[in-house]
């Protein structure tokens, strides 16, 4: 599964590093780097929806408070 | 709004502003000999002696704007620009009132200075080895020093003049630094432009659907197109048609990570940011080549980033340097970089667009943090590698780090290294006074643009270099 989370200017203000160093955290945690590549781009262009995340090429908008019940919702339940 | 220093660089840009409507417009191929007529019209000659002369020049600043020249040295003399300025050097002017202190004379070693029946001074030039004491002990001023400004500002010597009395490059020794091009007063010497690489790479991503076209700015950006918002630079750029806009900070803060652990690991190192002085390394103390930091340039690091996570992309670097476009050719670097232009261009493309930044929206850019930026101003890269000991707990190492402020303060601690007379394990190597911001490819280049990167480095979201480069792992 690929995950890709918005580092360009935007997301980055609105909290993208600690969306990606939670789910880091949230992929340690359940054992899952074999499965999951997190990689991170500059803008998807959806700057108003930041924090911008695809999983597997589906777009979701994600905030740092949020990142936990979409990490089980979108990614966790997936894999 | 001031936005150059001189005319010299206001003709060029009138040129490449031209140049980038006619490519826009898909009319460059057909218009390209009307450009010198369209830039000087009528018959009445503003720089020159006649508009035939001054439109002889355009067509050779054309050339360059598009790309071409004599040679493949982004630095190029326009021969027929070139004035032929005297180089007699120290020489005695009218002023020599004739005193009776004879200082001139005391303080020659060589014994090169004579009086004649009035005790006006004369040197022999002959015995004058152009130490310049002369110069500098008459009270007159009435001594000074005739050498050609590109000379002058060359300081590894690298133009001499041909047997036409035209400044001629040695291309081996050049590193590209620019500072002849920013001080020659006839714009005699120019560099190659790649705008319209940047305008094809535009047009043929049809909206960025194709590919994307990152633009990666320096950090001197904080301290240029300041009439206007940096935001609204932003949005200049991507209304340029540019997919996103990246600080290369962000690519120094890489750098200054990975530099700091390699030199605890090395022991000694030079930097590896200033193309110009990477190259003067290599060709003129060789023997020290080993001790270049493995790592690429912030631009280059942030460029493969990019590139390993959208193979597609074409990546532009926009900044204050000149030599960065001959390192875009390299080896090593070409596979990132698509294309390098300067702040002088940007504003050439965003005028050729008609974008006045200043009636648009301020736009984002926040991806460095402030020691990623402040490698635009000298001091800075030994400011970051300190914080990136420090960050990694590498701090038992004890850094001593020589910032060398212009190429001529770099020689100075190359030869002292070479004679292993050098207390110092690291060399913050910036063939620009002052770093980046001293550029020849800034718009402007003033007192208070330190300032100004210091304080555009201060309002960075992250405030360390992990903190930076944490969501890149």
């Amino acid at each position: 599964m690929k995950v890709t989370v918005c580092i360009g200017s935007s997301c980055h203000i609105k909290g993208s590093r600690h969306v990606v160093e939670q789910l880091q955290d949230l992929i340690a945690r359940d054992n899952l780097s074999d499965k999951i590549e997190l990689g991170g781009t500059f803008c998807m262009g959806k700057c108003q929806q930041g924090v911008c995340v695809t999983v597997d090429g589906e777009f979701f908008s994600v905030s740092p408070e949020t990142v936990g019940t979409f990490f089980e919702k979108e990614i966790k339940a997936r894999v | 709004m001031q936005k150059f220093d001189t005319k010299v660089q206001y003709l060029k840009y009138k040129v490449l502003r031209e140049v980038a409507r006619q490519a826009w417009n898909d009319t460059l191929l057909e218009n390209v000999m009307d450009i010198p007529k369209i830039i000087v019209p009528g018959k009445v000659p503003t720089m020159r002696c006649c508009v035939h002369k001054e439109r002889a020049i355009l067509a050779e600043r054309v050339k360059l704007a598009m790309g071409g020249g004599s040679s493949s040295n982004v630095i190029q003399v326009i021969e027929i620009a070139c004035d032929d300025c005297p180089a007699v050097g120290y020489q005695v002017t009218d002023s020599c009132r004739g005193c009776l202190a004879h200082r001139c004379e005391s303080a020659c070693k060589r014994g090169a200075i004579s009086f004649d029946h009035r005790h006006e001074a004369h040197i022999d030039k002959t015995k004058c080895v152009e130490c310049g004491q002369c110069a500098k002990v008459c009270p007159y001023s009435a001594i000074v020093n005739r050498k050609r400004p590109c000379q002058n500002a060359c300081k590894i010597k690298a133009i001499s003049i041909n047997e036409d009395d035209a400044a001629c490059i040695d291309d081996e020794k050049c590193i590209q630094c620019g500072a002849c091009v920013y001080q020659c007063p006839f714009g005699a010497i120019s560099d190659r432009s790649f705008i319209l690489n940047v305008i094809d790479m535009l047009k043929k991503s049809e909206g960025n659907r194709k590919y994307k076209v990152y633009a990666l700015v320096a950090p001197a950006i904080g301290s240029q197109l300041n009439y206007a918002k940096l935001g609204q630079v932003i949005s200049g750029i991507k209304e340029l048609g540019f997919h996103t806009v990246v600080e290369a900070a962000l690519g120094a803060d890489m750098v200054a990570q990975a530099e700091s652990k390699e030199l605890t690991e090395r022991g000694f190192l030079t930097s590896s940011c200033c193309p110009a002085f990477v190259r003067y390394v290599k060709t003129a103390f060789p023997a020290l080549a080993p001790y270049i930091s493995h790592n690429l340039s912030p631009m280059a690091t942030l460029a493969r980033y990019i590139r390993e996570h959208d193979a597609s992309a074409k990546i532009v670097f926009i900044g204050p340097c000149t030599a960065k476009k001959a390192e875009a050719q390299l080896e090593n670097v070409k596979p990132y970089v698509d294309a390098v232009i300067t702040f002088e261009e940007l504003q050439a493309l965003l005028d050729s667009r008609e974008i006045d930044i200043t009636s648009l929206p301020e736009d984002l850019l926040d991806n460095a943090s402030y020691f990623g930026r402040i490698f635009a101003r000298s001091g800075g890269l030994s400011d970051a590698v300190a914080e990136g000991l420090k960050e990694q707990k590498l701090d038992d190492f004890q850094l001593k780090a020589c910032t060398c402020d212009g190429i001529e303060e770099c020689r100075m601690a190359l030869l002292k290294k070479s004679r292993n007379a050098l207390d110092a394990n690291f060399i913050e190597g910036m063939a620009c006074v002052n770093g980046c911001i001293g550029g020849a490819g800034n718009l402007t280049h003033g007192e208070k643009n330190k300032a100004a990167v210091d304080s555009y480095g201060r309002e960075a979201l992250e405030k360390t270099i992990l903190d930076a480069i944490a969501p890149l792992k």
